[in-house]
């Protein structure tokens, strides 16, 4: 930034007595070119904060660099202007707390993390937003209870909604339903589904249109500026989406062994609400009222044949349907198998309260087959707690049969050809949606991208609505098997999170994780090579293509992690303050010891979310480890660009370390693939150290959690002995020659 | 300040403005939420610090990862943003009016450690007294002057004003360097306008004392969930190895005992929700430490809904863990600080007496407010969990029911919009 950069250097907490201040003051001065520096003994004070304050008056200043604490505290305190870019230099956690005091190798690190502050405040500029006329209605795809819940919520808040139901009538699955179990205390007594209340508060609502018979053909754009059409031929501009398409049951005439298909009288859960609307239950056989029914549980779930999960509401929806049995008929029976039975929280009053009716049996068991016996069927169960082996003549079978998210891929059953020549059939993902329901024109496709069994791709523990699109919010069924009280808070929250996607990109502002954050990339085109690395790796879809393969930004998905600034090989991605040539030029102004010193230089790029923090950690643990390392934090490992390994050892850096975030299966990084790709980048970086006549050791990739501080020390101390070990890097010797 | 007097504050606020009650994961996410939407928030908590329950705990399931990540990010969201107001060791005294206009008066214990505190931590080393460590549910010690966690926020020491030995003592106040320590700090009453309420109040373990066939509290190595995250934990009183309270030794058996008091009528009739997560991951903390080590888990219905089946599977297939269908009746010390156990096997109806080393109950969450209602007109179940309030003032998280942090989270968010709902709508 051309500008003015000021230098404020707290001496407190320990920072003066381990470190020479006024050697470090001429470093600010002489290296990091700024126009004023100045110390104070407690800088977070008020008297430090006014002295800054005043300073960016009286002198005009551009940049403040503040080397102290580490930027993780005192946020509020070292809080200006945001015209005033602000870099925090940690050489406290960092340096002086896990460092020998009045030591040169101590003084040396903290002179290199203000020479990398000073040029960063240099180099970087204050972001300026990215601000459109943004469109304030939500989109709301499904209008069953969870898609209708969302409108109302949203509109409730007073946002515009438009709600877009494929069938001609709104209300989804409960259509189909004859009762709900209780959502409220006492948890006793069944509940009416009160669809047509809801129906009429949306159609009576001015701020919700409703679309029923038609689906989504097209979007176009990103949050804010959607371009939605509808097969109905309507075109409506969108600010955020929320996908509430729902599940499908599971297809029971798979669940061979149960007879369903075959045997009339085997009908699955759903079917039983149908019947259960009519003044008697029967059996479809012959119509006539049924004494004795067998809820057969898990009938496809928690069995990796078919479905692996456990679909969270058939136990509820089986205690419930065994109350329809009882309620018509008091001297019918029924019978729930089960293998454990699931009634979490305040339901289980519910399964107390089922258990009270005489005519219900409850019992752990594995349901071996279903077979016609007459005008009944039997039902064999083994290991039941009622005895090895049992068999019950019913007039009636209940499938307690599972949910399948709408967003799961349809599978599709390849030919394999084995060793010995048989041809066998593999379940595959067709690659297709079995229910497609945004039809985006996006380069990375038309759906959210999904993990396991469909779940569209989140942090489901911490952040359950982040899906990969940024915008589109999922609720519901087909995020996760889920009861109408679940959806219906899901609902609500997919709603909050629609609007603030709204409001905070009406801001210019990032959505999370970094809320804060008003920059966003932009590309030199000129040199753009079309490799589409940037399209293909951003986690978001935020890119799409241009005929001849040429990267187009869409600002407003992007989510300001800068895997694609890391991903481009001609390195023409940058943000306002966050670049490959300010963090190039961060490492290229640290000084290296010629390699008589025998100090060797670590360049370590950490994670700033978790990795980090763990290093801050182990500064307040004041845990001693070698001082040779440097650190560079990144918005995350995954905006790593192979260039600035390539200057590291160009600058005679001994080795680079990689820290960041587990990744895999259960991965934990923020930008949900950065910290793994940016270990398959450093794979490929081989090459080019062999070239270099770099040994492969010199570059080492880490994954660790945030909580593992204690593991931070080790690699770094393990790193050195293994540079210790092979020498220093033989391009030293040239460059200080 | 320095006076013994209380003194009332009058916080600016309006009644477009929102008070979340509780800074766990539930009351963070809906403050961070609404804030994020543009709204002005006012976030109290009790405690010292933010992060409430699961900055507790070692790991979240399913994923085993470190709850402090996410909590990162939150702060991270919360520190930058202007819009969020958070004040600790804040309770709630009274509750007045209705949606669109409420007055609440807080009380806040001092502190006693002023902003002034950089965590520097020369406090620490000269006091003089002992505590034991709430965080750590009273396995190890602190100092009367301490740092909540290693990741607090905020980032300020507290002191425990039970335990101190105040101005007769006061040498924290002289070796600290920027007088952050006011020993006569005093209560303050904090009058507050709002326009809606967010009730995020939380859980506590369930006393495992009561369960007096059991053993807790007379066998050291009966221990409770809730303390078992904490010896996992890295930052916990055995620095996150699993050894037996009475000698620091490794278990070579341990038994999760389920339902320790869920689903009993003479204790919590409800089930807590997630508790057989709970013992299921604590079973992968044993099985990636003590991999010899042998594990029973005595279940009644093991609860792993949805996706969390794959967990179960996971853990079923570690070596050496026994899963048994029956109910623990009794539990008694025997040799050694070894246990034996009396429990029912249901699956083959008979009664088995296995010993181990070591054994954790899965205590259940009881809500935090079930014995100490809040002021205001809120409805609770007759567990006191909270169920439909009235409109203005909205319950999430395990104030509502048991549940784990997904969950939590979707209810937190969901309550930021009804109250963003409450604080625009007509006659507000």
């Amino acid at each position: 930034m051309a500008g003015k950069v000021g230098v404020y250097i707290c001496s407190g907490c320990g920072i003066g007595d381990a470190i020479d201040i006024n050697k470090l003051s001429a470093v600010a001065i002489e290296d990091g070119k700024s126009a004023v520096c100045k110390s104070n003994a407690f800088l977070c004070n008020k008297e430090g904060v006014e002295l800054i304050n005043s300073d960016i008056k009286s002198e005009r200043l551009n940049s403040i660099v503040i080397a102290a604490c580490s930027p993780r505290v005192k946020v509020d305190v070292f809080h200006y202007d945001p015209q005033i870019f602000l870099e925090r230099v940690n050489i406290r956690e960092h340096v002086v707390w896990c460092h020998p005091a009045n030591n040169e190798d101590t003084q040396m690190l903290a002179e290199d993390y203000l020479r990398m502050g000073c040029i960063r405040a240099n180099k970087a500029e204050v972001p300026v937003p990215y601000m459109e006329k943004v469109s304030k209605t939500v989109l709301v795809v499904g209008g069953g209870i969870t898609g209708m819940t969302a409108s109302i919520e949203a509109a409730g808040a007073g946002y515009e909604v438009c709600l877009v139901e494929k069938e001609p009538v709104l209300g989804g699955m409960l259509n189909k339903m004859y009762r709900l179990y209780p959502k409220t205390p006492p948890y006793r007594d069944l509940e009416e589904h009160g669809l047509e209340t809801s129906i009429k508060e949306i159609r009576n609502n001015s701020r919700i249109r409703v679309f029923t018979g038609t689906e989504v053909e097209k979007i176009e754009g990103a949050p804010g500026m959607y371009d939605v059409i509808l097969k109905n031929g309507e075109s409506i501009r969108i600010g955020s989406i929320i996908q509430a398409t729902g599940f499908r049951p599971y297809d029971a005439s798979r669940l061979v062994n149960l007879g369903y298909g075959k045997l009339r009288d085997v009908i699955t859960n759903l079917q039983m609400e149908e019947i259960a609307k009519s003044s008697k239950i029967y059996r479809p056989s012959d119509g006539k009222e049924v004494k004795s029914v067998a809820f057969i549980q898990c009938a496809g779930q928690r069995d990796r044949e078919h479905l692996a999960y456990c679909s969270s509401i058939c136990c509820m929806t089986s205690l419930k349907q065994a109350l329809y049995v009882i309620d018509r008929s008091p001297e019918a029976n029924a019978y729930i198998f089960y293998k454990d039975i699931r009634t979490p929280a305040q339901y289980e009053d519910f399964y107390k309260r089922v258990q009270e009716e005489p005519g219900v049996f409850l019992t752990k068991g594995d349901v071996k087959n279903v077979t016609q016996d007459g005008s009944k069927l039997t039902v064999e169960v083994n290991n039941t707690l009622l005895g090895e082996e049992i068999a019950v003549s019913v007039d009636l079978v209940v499938l307690a049969t599972g949910l399948v998210s709408n967003s799961q891929p349809e599978t599709i059953k390849t030919e394999v050809i084995g060793e010995n020549g048989n041809v066998t059939l593999v379940p595959q993902d067709s690659g297709r949606y079995a229910e497609p329901a945004l039809y985006l024109n996006y380069r990375q496709g038309p759906e959210l991208p999904t993990l396991k069994y469909g779940l569209p791709d989140s942090h489901f523990i911490c952040f359950p609505y982040e899906t990969r699109r940024t915008g589109i919010y999922t609720a519901g069924c087909v995020r996760q098997p889920s009861d109408t009280a679940a959806c219906i808070d899901d609902a609500t929250g997919a709603a909050l999170k629609a609007i603030q996607c709204i409001e905070q990109t009406s801001r210019g502002h990032a959505v999370h994780p970094r809320t804060w954050d008003q920059s966003y990339p932009d590309l030199y085109m000129s040199r753009c090579t079309q490799c589409r690395r940037c399209t293909e790796e951003c986690p978001f879809g935020m890119y799409d293509e241009d005929e001849k393969g040429n990267p187009l930004t869409n600002p407003t998905r992007c989510r300001r992690c800068a895997i694609c600034l890391g991903a481009c090989p001609e390195r023409i991605i940058s943000f306002k303050d966050y670049s490959v040539d300010i963090i190039g030029s961060m490492l290229k102004t640290i000084e290296i010891p010629s390699e008589d010193q025998k100090k060797p230089r670590i360049l370590a790029f950490l994670c700033e979310n978790d990795a980090y923090p763990a290093m801050d950690i182990a500064g307040l643990h004041r845990v001693q480890y070698n001082p040779w390392i440097r650190v560079i934090p990144l918005r995350c490992l995954g905006s790593l660009n192979l260039i600035w390994i390539n200057d590291a050892f160009n600058k005679g850096f001994d080795g680079v370390l990689l820290i960041g975030c587990v990744h895999g299966d259960d991965y934990q990084c923020h930008y949900i693939k950065g910290s793994e790709l940016a270990e398959i980048r450093s794979s490929k970086i081989q090459e080019t150290l062999n070239r270099l006549m770099i040994e492969s050791e010199r570059v080492e990739v880490h994954q660790l959690q945030i909580d593992e501080w204690n593991r931070l020390p080790i690699i770094f101390d393990n790193f050195i002995e293994v540079i210790n070990r092979i020498g220093p890097n033989p391009i030293k010797r040239f460059l200080l020659a | 300040m320095g006076e013994e007097n209380n003194i009332d504050v009058i916080v600016m606020s309006s009644q477009k403005d929102i008070l979340v009650i509780g800074g766990g994961i539930s009351g963070l996410t809906s403050a961070i939420e609404a804030a994020e939407v543009g709204y002005n928030v006012t976030l109290i908590e009790q405690e010292p610090n933010l992060g409430g329950r699961v900055s507790r705990m070692n790991k979240y399931f399913p994923k085993m990862c470190a709850p402090n990540c996410g909590l990162e990010i939150n702060y991270r969201r919360l520190k930058i943003n202007s819009r969020i107001n958070v004040i600790t060791q804040a309770n709630v005294e009274t509750i007045s009016g209705r949606e669109g206009n409420y007055q609440v008066s807080i009380k806040i214990s001092p502190r006693i450690v002023n902003d002034n505190c950089t965590a520097c931590g020369k406090c620490v080393d000269v006091c003089p007294v002992e505590r034991p460590n709430v965080r750590n549910y009273g396995m190890d010690t602190t100092r009367a002057i301490y740092l909540p966690s290693p990741m607090a926020f905020p980032m300020k020491y507290v002191i425990d004003r039970k335990t101190c030995h105040g101005t007769t003592c006061a040498r924290c106040v002289t070796v600290c360097q920027y007088n952050a320590i006011d020993l006569n700090m005093a209560e303050t009453i904090m009058q507050l306008s709002v326009g809606s309420i967010v009730v995020a109040t939380g859980w506590k373990p369930y006393d495992a004392k009561k369960l007096d066939t059991l053993a807790f509290g007379k066998a050291q190595n009966v221990i409770t969930n809730v303390m078992m995250e904490r010896v996992a934990a890295i930052d916990g009183p055995t620095k996150g190895r699993i050894v037996r309270l009475s000698d620091g030794l490794p278990p070579k058996s341990i038994a999760f005992v389920q339902c320790a008091g869920s689903r009993d009528q003479n204790h919590l009739p409800y089930c807590s929700g997630v508790c057989c997560m709970g013992s299921l991951k604590q079973i992968s903390y044993v099985k990636e430490q003590l991999p010899d080590t042998k594990v029973f888990i005595f279940y009644i219905d093991l609860r792993t809904q949805g996706y969390l089946e794959d967990f179960l599977r996971k853990v079923q297939g570690h070596n050496g863990v026994s899963f048994i269908k029956g109910k623990v009746a009794k539990i008694t010390e025997i040799n050694r600080g070894n246990l034996k156990l009396e429990v029912e096997d249901i699956a083959r109806g008979i009664k088995i007496t296995p010993e181990v080393e070591m054994v954790v109950l899965a205590t259940g969450l009881v809500p935090s407010i079930a014995d100490a209602k809040l002021p205001g007109n809120i409805n609770y179940d007759e567990y006191g969990f909270i169920t439909s309030a009235s409109r203005g003032i909205y319950g999430a998280g395990c104030a509502k029911h048991p549940t784990d942090v997904s969950r939590s989270v979707m209810d937190a968010t969901g309550a930021a919009l009804k109250a963003i709902q409450s604080v625009i709508s007509e006659g507000a």
